[in-house]
């Protein structure tokens, strides 16, 4: 029900992030899913990509520091108020978001919230039981 | 183990009743051979035969690198250059180098005091040394390799750099013992991590380290990661090079300095004058029985004291504890005092940050900022802002606990900050102070 997200490193340094997508590129990697936290000082990328393991490996032999971290992937129409109505469950559950961030699979058909919580096991069934449609690692990876 | 039981363990008044005798034949010869020494003692007003006791060592005048600056390149030698058999000298990165020549009797007595160092540190014939160490100018190169050869053990000379190769050639080779920099060591160590080989499945045993400060933490680390006892030695060109003082394997507690060959004295670095026994101040040096390049009451610049205990190793020399701090790196912060072994400390202390870093210092205004770059590893990323954001304070607030200074953690990727393959440079001051 999890989904694998690589996260790397990056100091505030212009054309670190061109460096990253360079490099995927070269290693014909697809990116799925991304989003860019910054602070002041440094930043973090974070990624949804087809080939995790490959990805974290050519971007540790280019001297990035990489994690991998999991989310969870639950998917809603494309259309107004899809966001709201998953927030609500989230919030009536008492639930703490770390960040989220999402992206349209297919416009007007679908799209994709990523999330990591504080407590992501308890998201799980929050969201199984209110009957929310969770992508598994393999579905995200082969959109 | 002893080289050289005799010396080494002599018992205080007969080390004490030797260097007296050496130090008045040593102060006599450069009396009579070096004119600036001359002039030197004759503007303070004392001669020769004024000293009568150890104490008269302070009728002396100092030394300072600044003499040794206007006599470049020769001008302190006391012997003809038909008497010169090496000449090694210090890299200068403020101003002329400094120079400093031996006779063959000096070399003899260097291989010496470096075999009394590595023997102490548990090397013994049979062993396979690795001398990291720079060989050229540089002392420390030539200096524990004819102290290894000395004590029979076999040496590969292999000098600083080239990290791949030296890891390629302990392992092909069976390297027992390293001998580098400690900032090289670490540096060797990450190069082995990064190619995936286990420090356990070498041969290394022990390793000699010195020719720049370090701190306990970073010996800790040095230890668990490349699974050796870590020595600590200690030496300056201008005295004679590595092997004026050296730990014993036994306690790993001090350094044991060669008295039978060197005066050590501690001051004040503000007033010079001396301090009490056990007193931390500038230590000072004087050479009893160098015949080349001998000084008197040479100013280190390194701050330390003098532990009198007799060790349990035997020896009774006079320790000096492990040297942290130079008066030279010390950066005065706002008012403060501060050594980058102590920002090292605070660094290493915290679990999983690397043991690289680099303290730049600015000036806004009349404000001092100081700023300590930490490398991000994998053992302490995350993919939250926040959990970073606090290893930043948290560092931030040990350093203010510590030395009481404000400073900004910036966290940078791995690898940006300049590996050493000699001395690190741990300190870049912006400061446009003169």
């Amino acid at each position: 029900m999890k989904v694998k997200q690589i996260a790397i490193f990056l100091e505030n340094k212009s054309g670190r992030l061109a460096d990253i997508s360079h490099t995927l590129a070269e290693n014909a990697i697809n990116i799925r899913a991304l989003s860019l936290a910054d602070t002041a000082d440094f930043g973090i990328l974070r990624l949804v990509v087809n080939d995790t393991n490959k990805a974290q490996q050519v971007l540790k032999e280019n001297g990035f520091t990489v994690g991998i971290t999991e989310v969870l992937a639950v998917e809603v129409p494309d259309k107004p108020g899809a966001l709201d109505s998953i927030l609500q469950i989230v919030r009536k559950a008492g639930l703490n978001v770390e960040y989220m961030y999402a992206f349209t699979k297919k416009s007007g058909q679908s799209g994709m919230l990523l999330f990591r919580f504080d407590d992501q096991d308890a998201a799980v069934t929050v969201f199984q039981k209110a009957g929310c449609r969770l992508l598994s690692d393999d579905e995200v990876h082969a959109l | 183990m002893i080289w050289n039981e005799e010396y080494e363990t002599l018992p205080r008044e007969a080390l004490e009743a030797l260097q007296l005798k050496r130090l008045k034949a040593q102060v006599a010869r450069v009396h009579e051979t070096v004119p600036y020494y001359r002039k030197k003692m004759e503007d303070a007003g004392v001669t020769p035969g004024d000293i009568r006791t150890l104490a008269d060592i302070r009728l002396l005048p100092f030394t300072t690198k600044e003499d040794l600056r206007k006599n470049y390149p020769f001008g302190l030698f006391t012997v003809p250059m038909e008497k010169v058999v090496r000449i090694h000298a210090s890299s200068g990165t403020t101003g002329k180098p400094t120079v400093v020549g031996y006779t063959k009797r000096d070399i003899e007595m260097w291989a010496e005091l470096m075999t009394r160092t590595l023997s102490a540190a548990g090397v013994h014939s049979g062993d396979i040394v690795h001398n990291a160490y720079g060989y050229g100018l540089f002392t420390g190169g030539l200096g524990a390799h004819y102290g290894a050869e000395n004590l029979g053990a076999a040496v590969i000379p292999i000098s600083g750099g080239n990290t791949r190769r030296q890891i390629q050639i302990m392992q092909d080779f069976g390297s027992t013992v390293l001998l580098a920099t400690p900032s090289y060591a670490l540096n060797i160590a990450d190069a082995m991590a990064d190619q995936g080989i286990d420090p356990a499945t070498l041969r290394l045993r022990v390793g000699v380290f010195g020719a720049e400060p370090w701190s306990e933490a970073m010996r800790e680390e040095i230890e668990s990661r490349l699974k050796i006892k870590a020595i600590d030695i200690y030496g300056l060109s201008e005295v004679m090079g590595p092997g004026v003082a050296a730990e014993c394997i036994e306690e790993q507690k001090g350094l044991h300095i060669m008295e039978d060959h060197f005066l050590p004295e501690i001051v004040d670095p503000d007033t010079f004058e001396p301090l009490g026994m056990g007193e931390k101040g500038e230590l000072v040096f004087t050479t009893l029985t160098k015949e080349a390049f001998p000084v008197i009451r040479y100013r280190t610049k390194d701050i330390s004291r003098l532990i009198p205990d007799v060790c349990s190793c035997g020896r009774t020399f006079y320790r000096i504890p492990k040297i942290t701090g130079r008066t030279d790196d010390m950066l005065i912060i706002r008012g403060v005092n501060v050594f980058p072994s102590q920002i090292e400390e605070v660094i290493m202390g915290v679990e999983g940050v690397e043991p690289h870093y680099q303290i730049v210092v600015e000036r806004e205004g009349s404000l001092d900022k100081i700023e300590v770059q930490v490398e991000v590893s994998e053992a302490i990323f995350s993919d939250e802002v926040k959990t970073l954001e606090k290893l930043g304070k948290k560092l931030q607030h040990e350093i203010k606990d510590l030395l009481g200074i404000s400073c900004t953690i910036k966290l940078v990727e791995p690898k940006t900050i300049q590996r050493s393959e000699g001395k690190a440079k741990r300190v870049i001051d912006n400061r446009k102070l003169f």
